[in-house]
């Protein structure tokens, strides 16, 4: 304070009171802003209308929609399809709505996301610190798998399930998932982890930690947002998944978007829209759900991969 | 060395490559109980690397090393008696600073109450008591430092192993923790092997200066026997600040050093028991040991020189000058108001200056 008091009219002395003083003044409607703003807004409506599309087509009854207004407000606000497309549409045989799908794919995301991501954060960290013979190839025989298409390797793993017994069983479709996100998810981790200090695993084994205690004490507390990532990853991926689904599962244990396929794509009977409509955001609604609770989380783990520790 | 009670640690052959690379080379070491050593050389001479050896945190290529006349070649960094103190602390973020200290005791399975009155005593005598619950983020960097010393002092160990442990800290820090040092080590007659590249913390701290150089001990021995009596010109150009003057030139047998114009006679030089061989040789002297105007004439070598550039440092000035044509510093009190081309005299007493052979490097 007194500092500034004794400074002032110096300042104030030494120059003419009439020029720029103090922080540049900003206005709001400049030309960078009005473009800045206008683009977000355009790009922001032109990705959301489909979803506004769909919302409101779900509210709406089959002969409003035959009006053909899409773009319109529901006249007569109805839930009547949302309760068709969870409980009462037909897929095939079975006419009990998405929830069985539903709960079939949570019996298919939740081992299959804590099974791999287990197991990989144990792989990433191995790699990272424990630099065992034969790493580095390990790991590039790991990569090149991420490469290898899908389509190829869908019939072998057919045979292995059949002749495992596990062929059309939600836990075969456990381990086909959890093999599938090895390589992302190892690379995930093994990043992550080489990025903490290296003085860090040294310290702790000279205060006598092994393996384990390392990786459960040390290292596990650290990485949060490493796990929060690849929780994403899996759970959006795996809920998303269709092809897997489809080819590894029978009718009463088909995931969710394979159920959706199959109302949305039924020959029989008149196309309801609204129901169509409202089991395709019910679908989606768990991956929408873990990105808006976890983005905040998402981003900052994202950035420590990449960046640093 | 303060303590010739014994051996603590003992290196015997040790090397290690990483592939074709050669770190240290066929290395020995033996280091007496509660002795200060300190491992000093240029980045990449294999000091942290010789450190890593002794800690156990890299598997050695050939050699043994033992710690209190045990055979630890093989040995877990743990069941090696040695504690550690990293550059960068390493303290596990996630833990207070209590748990940090008791890491180690709890992995080990120590019981509850031996834990607690070690940790009191670690934290009395780093003084840190306040500190204990706070979380490694909200400490200071010499705070973080203390911390880690404490964490190898709870284990109870036979031999500190420093990593450079101050080059993390700015200048007026690193030079208290430095005292601290020093003070911790009379205080628990530890041996400790300490790592730097700061050749001031090297002459201050050690009983013994091991100075390296691609994987090779050049010169191991008392702090004032390496500044005065360097073995080789390595040795004395990384030791001093500022450095040794060094001037190329012709030593015949045994009577002088010529360069350009300048004879510097050698009547008081302590040669090598190899004695004088002549032939293309490099003198240093060290800045401050050479004289200046009126002191200067009662040197046994005094010339005249005239004043190049004047650098002012606080404590003193350092002054330089041509000598034979060669670009030559000396040392002269803060007072001295010294102007550019200004005519001077300077002399020095070659029995203090260094004679290396241009070919080897080595001290004649």
């Amino acid at each position: 304070m007194s500092m500034a008091n004794t400074n002032a009219p110096t300042i104030a002395a030494s120059q003419d009171n009439a020029g720029p003083y103090g922080p540049k003044p900003r206005r709001v409607f400049s030309r960078r802003n009005i473009f800045l703003y206008g683009t977000l807004f355009v790009i922001a409506a032109y990705y959301l209308l489909p979803l506004y599309v769909m919302v409101v087509t779900s509210l709406k009854g089959m002969p409003e929609i035959r009006l053909g207004n899409i773009f319109s407000p529901p006249l007569e606000i109805t839930f009547e399809p949302w309760v068709k497309a969870w409980s009462t549409a037909c897929t095939g045989l079975n006419c009990d709505g998405l929830s069985r799908g539903f709960w079939n794919s949570v019996r298919i995301t939740v081992p299959s996301v804590l099974l791999s991501i287990a197991i990989a954060s144990v792989n990433g960290y191995a790699l990272a610190n424990w630099r065992f013979k034969g790493a580095d190839t390990f790991f590039v025989i790991l990569i090149v798998g991420a490469f290898i298409p899908y389509q190829v390797m869908i019939y072998p793993i057919v045979i292995i399930l059949r002749e495992i017994g596990l062929y059309g069983s939600l836990s075969g479709l456990v381990i086909v998932h959890s093999i599938f996100g090895m390589p992302i998810l190892t690379l995930l981790f093994r990043n992550y982890f080489s990025s903490m200090p290296e003085e860090l695993f040294r310290a702790a084994r000279v205060d006598g930690a092994g393996f384990w205690g390392i990786f459960l004490r040390i290292m596990l507390p650290m990485s949060l947002p490493i796990f929060v990532v690849a929780i994403i990853l899996q759970v959006t991926g795996i809920w998303n998944d269709f092809l897997f689904g489809v080819v590894y599962t029978r009718p009463d244990t088909y995931p969710m978007t394979v159920q959706l396929n199959n109302i949305v794509n039924s020959v029989q009977g008149v196309k309801e829209y609204n129901v169509n409509m409202a089991a395709t955001i019910l679908t989606g609604l768990v991956p929408l759900i873990v990105y808006f609770i976890s983005g905040k989380l998402f981003v900052r783990g994202i950035a420590a991969g990449a960046v640093k520790g | 060395m303060t303590a010739a009670n014994g051996t603590s640690v003992s290196i015997q052959n040790l090397s290690l490559n990483f592939g074709a690379v050669t770190v240290l080379e066929t290395l020995n070491l033996d280091v007496a109980n509660g002795e200060f050593i300190v491992l000093l050389g240029p980045s990449g001479c294999g000091k942290s690397t010789l450190l890593n050896c002794i800690a156990g945190l890299l598997d050695v290529s050939q050699g043994r090393i033992f710690i209190k006349g045990k055979n630890v070649t093989w040995e877990e960094p743990k069941d090696r008696g040695i504690g550690m103190v990293f550059q960068s602390y390493a303290l596990y973020p996630q833990m207070t600073v209590e748990k940090n200290l008791s890491f180690g005791l709890r992995v080990a399975g120590t019981p509850k109450d031996e834990i607690a009155k070690r940790i009191a005593r670690a934290a009395e005598i780093l003084q840190i008591e306040p500190l204990l619950q706070r979380k490694p983020a909200a400490l200071s960097g010499g705070q973080r430092q203390r911390v880690a010393i404490g964490r190898a002092l709870v284990r109870d160990v036979d031999v500190f192993l420093f990593d450079e442990p101050l080059s993390n800290l700015d200048a007026k820090l690193r030079a208290e923790l430095r005292v601290e040092i020093k003070l911790l080590h009379r205080k628990l007659q530890n041996t400790m092997i300490y790592v730097t590249h700061d050749q001031i913390e090297a002459m201050t701290l050690a009983d013994r200066i091991a100075v390296m150089k691609g994987g090779v001990i050049q010169q191991l021995d008392a702090p004032q026997t390496i500044y005065n009596r360097p073995v080789n010109r390595f040795v004395a150009g990384f030791l001093g600040s500022p450095a040794m003057n060094f001037i190329d030139g012709q030593v015949a047998a045994g009577t002088a050093f010529k360069t350009g114009n300048v004879s510097i006679p050698l009547d008081r030089y302590a040669f090598d028991a190899a004695g004088n061989s002549g032939g293309p040789c490099v003198f240093g002297i060290r800045p401050e040991h050479v004289a200046f105007g009126e002191a200067a004439n009662t040197m046994p070598f005094a010339t005249d020189a005239a004043v190049e550039i004047v650098e002012p440092m606080g404590s003193d000035t350092l002054v330089w000058t041509k000598l034979g044509g060669h670009n030559f510093s000396f040392r002269v009190e803060a007072e001295k108001t010294l102007r550019n081309g200004e005519p001077i005299r300077i002399g020095f007493d070659p029995a203090r200056a260094s004679l290396f052979d241009s070919q080897s490097g080595n001290r004649m």
